[in-house]
C-alpha cells in the first residue's frame, strides 16, 4: 500500500539508476539522514553516546571496509584488528609530530597508511586462496599488534606502552581529548560514517565493484573475461584497509581516547567484525550498519536484563554472551546466509504486494 | 662450543613444542579430509575435553555458576574423586555425544555450501563452545593431573653436564614433552593403520576422494561424519590433556589453535606426514628464531614468526610441502 512503484515515473536515465528507485525507500532514508543529523545531536548524553552511538558508528566503518573485502571482493580476512591498529597508530604519529595539523586530515591519514600496509599484506593474496589467505592475514593480525607493543617509536617511548589522544578541535569544538561534549563525539563519527557509506555505495556499483563481484563469483572466469585480478584484488585490499584504518583512528582517537593495542586491537576484534558483517550479511553496505547495530545493542541488551534485572555476576553474563553470539552465528548461515540485509529485502517485497496476496 | 650446545638443547625443546602443534594439526587434518570442512573449532574442542576431564576428575556439579545464580543454591562439587582412567572414558564418551550434535545440529543443514561458509560455521561454534565449556565448568584455571611425569630429565642432565667444557651444565628436557612424543606417534600409527586397513577407515578415505562416489556405493556420510568429529575430538583430548598438564587449563589452550594454522600451511592440509613435518619445522623455526634473532628485536617473536614462515612459504609453494597439487578449472 505504502510501498510501491505505481505512479513513480522516471524520465531521466539519472534518475531510473538512482540508489533508492522507489519513492517510499528514498523518503526513508531521507527522514533517516535527518534524524541522525538534527534530532539526535540534540538528545544524545554521555551514556548512549558512549555505549551505542560512537561505537556503532565505528564499527559500522569496519564492517563496511571488511564487507568490501570478504562480501564484495571474496578475499576471507582476520587481521582487521592489526589493520584498525594501523590506523589508530598511524593517526597517533600524525597527531603528535604535527600539532598544527586538522584531526580530520590526521583520521584520512591514518586511512591512508592503512591501505598502503593493507596493499602490503594482500599482495600474497593474487598466489593463495581462500583459507590459506585467511591465515596469512593472521600473519598480520600477529605481526602488527606485536610491532606496535615491541617497537617504542610507535608509541612516542611512554612508559606505560599506552598511546593517549592529546586534544585536538574541528571548527573550535574539540572532538578528542578530555572532556569531550557527547554529541561533538557523536557528529564527528556520524559524518565519516555517512560519507564513508556513501563513496562506498557508489563504488560498489560501478566499474571497480563490479570487478571486485566478477572476482569473488569466480577468479578463474573472472580473468579469462578480461578482469585484472591484481587491479582487482589490491584495490578492494587498499580501499577496505582505508575503511578499516579510519574505524581505528577513530575508535582511538574519538572514542576510547587512550589505547593499548594488544588488547583494543586483538583478534577478538577481527572476529567481532567479521561477526557483524556475516549478521548483517555479506555483500551489502545496509548489511554492515544492521550487523554494527545488532552486536553493539546485544551485550548492552544482555547486560541489562541479566546483570540488572535478574542479578547475575557478569563473568556469567560474558560466558552467556558467547553462547549466543556463537549460536547466532550458526543460526544465521544456516537459516539465511545473507544475513540481516535479506531478510529486510525479504520484507520489502513482501510490503510491495501487502495487503495483496500477488 | 657451549653456544653451540645451548643451540641444540633449543633445537630438542623446539623439536618436542613442534610435536604438540602437530598433535593439534592432526585433528585439523582429519576433520578436512574426511568433509572438506577447515575447522577453526579443533582448539576449542581441545580445551572443551581437558576442562571436561578436569570436571569429572573433580567431581565438579557442571552448571553449577549457572544454577547458583538462578535458584540461589550453593552447589559446587559432588564430593568425590574420580580416578583419571574412568574419567578419561567418560571424556570420550562426551566427546562423541558432542560429536553426534555436531552433526545432527550443524552439519546436517549445512552441506552443499561453500567451503567458506562452513568455516565461518566452526568460527561460530568455536565462540559457542568456549561459552559453554566456562558455563558447564567455570573458567578458573585448573591444574590438569592425570599422572604424566613432569618436570626436567635427571638423569638427561647428568649425563650431558660437563660436555664441551665445564661451563655446560647439561641438556634440560621436560620429561612430559618425552611422553607427548611418544603418544604422537602411536597415535599416528594407529590412525594410519586404521585408515589403511579397517572397513570405516577405507569408507572415510573414500568419502575424502569423493563424497558423491561415496554415497553411491553405499557408505552413510553422516556415520562417517560422526565418526571423523569423535575421532577429532579423542586427538582433541589428547592435545588438551597434554597442554593441560605442561601450563593448565585455561583459555590460552585455544589460541595453540591457531598455532595449528601455519603448520597446516607448511604441511598441506590434506596430509597426516605433513602436520607432523609442519609441527616440526614450526616448533624448531619458532625456538631457534626466538634465541638467534629474539634478543636483538626485543624478543616475543613467537606470537607471530610462524604466521609469517608460512606466509612467506606460501607465496612459493600455495598447496604446502605435501598437499596434493591444486588444480583449477572453469
Amino acid at each position: 500500500m505504502f510501498y510501491r512503484e505505481a505512479g513513480d515515473f522516471k524520465t531521466s536515465y539519472r534518475d531510473d539508476s538512482q540508489t533508492f528507485p522507489i519513492g517510499f525507500d528514498r523518503y526513508r532514508y531521507y527522514a533517516v539522514l535527518v534524524l541522525a543529523f538534527a534530532v539526535v545531536p540534540f538528545v544524545i548524553d554521555d551514556y548512549w553516546a558512549s555505549a551505542i552511538f560512537v561505537p556503532f558508528l565505528i564499527y559500522a566503518i569496519a564492517a563496511i571496509g571488511l564487507n568490501i573485502l570478504v562480501g564484495y571482493c571474496g578475499q576471507l580476512s582476520l587481521g582487521t584488528g592489526g589493520f584498525m591498529a594501523v590506523g589508530a597508530y598511524a593517526c597517533y604519529k600524525l597527531m603528535t609530530a604535527f600539532p598544527d595539523l586538522n584531526i580530520v586530515v590526521c583520521i584520512l591519514g591514518g586511512g591512508l597508511v592503512t591501505a598502503a600496509v593493507g596493499v602490503l599484506f594482500g599482495l600474497p593474496s593474487l598466489r593463495i586462496k581462500g583459507f590459506y589467505l585467511a591465515v596469512a592475514t593472521l600473519a598480520a593480525q600477529f605481526f602488527l599488534v606485536w610491532l606496535f607493543n615491541k617497537v617504542p617509536w610507535f608509541y612516542n617511548y611512554s612508559a606505560s606502552g599506552q598511546i593517549s589522544a592529546p586534544a585536538r578541535s574541528v571548527f573550535g569544538l574539540p572532538v578528542t581529548g578530555p572532556g569531550v561534549e557527547a554529541w561533538a563525539q557523536y557528529m564527528i563519527c556520524l559524518v565519516f560514517a555517512v560519507v564513508l557509506a556513501w563513496a562506498a555505495r557508489n563504488l560498489t556499483r560501478g566499474t571497480v565493484g563490479r570487478s571486485w563481484m566478477a572476482i569473488r563469483d569466480m577468479d578463474i572466469a573472472a580473468e579469462i573475461i578480461g578482469v585484472n585480478p591484481l587491479k582487482a584484488k589490491l584495490t578492494a585490499f587498499a580501499v577496505s584497509s582505508f575503511y578499516i584504518g579510519i574505524a581505528g583512528a577513530l575508535f582511538f582517537a574519538v572514542y576510547l581516547g587512550a589505547v593499548e593495542v594488544g588488547e583494543a586491537f586483538g583478534i577478538q576484534k577481527s572476529f567481532l567484525i567479521l561477526f557483524m558483517i556475516i549478521i548483517g550479511g555479506l555483500g551489502s553496505i545496509f548489511g554492515s550498519f544492521a550487523g554494527a547495530a545488532f552486536l553493539v545493542l546485544l551485550p548492552v541488551l544482555l547486560k541489562n536484563v541479566l546483570v540488572g534485572t535478574l542479578g547475575w555476576p557478569t563473568d556469567l553474563t560474558a560466558h552467556v554472551q558467547l553462547m549466543i553470539v556463537g549460536a547466532l552465528i550458526i543460526g544465521f548461515l544456516i537459516a539465511e546466509p545473507h544475513g540481516l540485509a535479506q531478510l529486510w529485502r525479504i520484507g520489502k517485497e513482501k510490503l510491495r504486494l501487502w495487503p495483496f496476496p500477488h | 662450543m657451549t653456544d653451540l650446545l645451548y643451540a641444540v638443547e633449543v633445537m630438542i625443546n623446539g623439536l618436542m613444542a613442534g610435536v604438540l602443534y602437530a598433535l593439534v594439526a592432526l585433528g585439523f587434518v582429519l576433520i578436512f579430509k574426511a568433509s572438506g570442512i577447515f575447522n577453526y573449532a579443533q582448539g576449542v574442542l581441545a580445551l572443551f575435553a581437558a576442562l571436561t576431564l578436569v570436571g569429572l576428575q573433580e567431581g565438579q556439579v557442571p552448571f553449577a555458576h549457572l544454577i547458583n545464580a538462578a535458584l540461589g543454591t550453593d552447589l559446587h562439587h559432588f564430593g568425590w574423586q574420580l580416578p583419571a582412567v574412568v574419567a578419561i572414558v567418560l571424556t570420550v564418551g562426551v566427546m562423541v555425544l558432542l560429536a553426534i550434535a555436531i552433526e545432527r545440529l550443524i552439519l546436517k543443514h549445512l552441506v552443499n555450501q561453500a567451503p567458506i561458509i562452513l568455516f565461518m560455521a566452526t568460527i561460530g561454534l568455536a565462540y559457542f563452545l568456549e561459552g559453554f565449556g566456562d558455563i558447564m565448568w567455570g573458567a578458573d584455571i585448573k591444574t590438569l593431573d592425570v599422572g604424566l611425569p613432569q618436570g626436567g630429565s635427571a638423569w638427561l642432565e647428568q649425563a650431558t653436564a660437563g660436555w664441551g667444557s665445564d661451563e655446560f651444565y647439561g641438556f634440560f628436557i621436560d620429561r612430559l614433552d618425552i611422553v607427548a612424543t611418544l603418544v604422537a606417534a602411536v597415535l599416528v600409527i594407529s590412525l594410519t593403520l586404521f585408515s589403511q586397513f579397517s572397513k570405516q577407515g577405507r569408507a572415510l578415505r573414500a568419502v575424502a576422494d569423493d563424497h558423491q562416489a561415496a554415497l553411491s556405493v553405499g557408505i552413510s556420510l553422516r556415520f562417517i561424519w560422526v565418526l571423523v568429529w569423535s575421532i577429532a575430538g579423542i586427538v582433541a583430548l589428547v592435545a588438551g590433556i597434554m597442554w593441560g598438564a605442561k601450563s593448565g587449563v585455561q583459555f590460552s589452550l585455544s589460541l595453540i589453535a591457531l598455532k595449528a594454522l601455519p603448520v597446516l600451511m607448511l604441511g598441506g592440509f590434506t596430509s597426516i606426514p605433513g602436520a607432523i613435518v609442519g609441527g616440526l619445522i614450526i616448533g624448531v623455526g619458532e625456538k631457534l628464531f626466538e634465541f638467534t634473532v629474539g634478543p636483538m628485536i626485543g624478543g616475543a617473536t613467537e606470537n607471530w614468526f610462524a604466521y609469517v614462515l608460512a606466509l612467506v612459504f606460501l607465496v612459493f609453494r600455495p598447496q604446502g610441502l605435501f598437499g596434493e597439487r591444486i588444480i583449477e578449472r572453469v
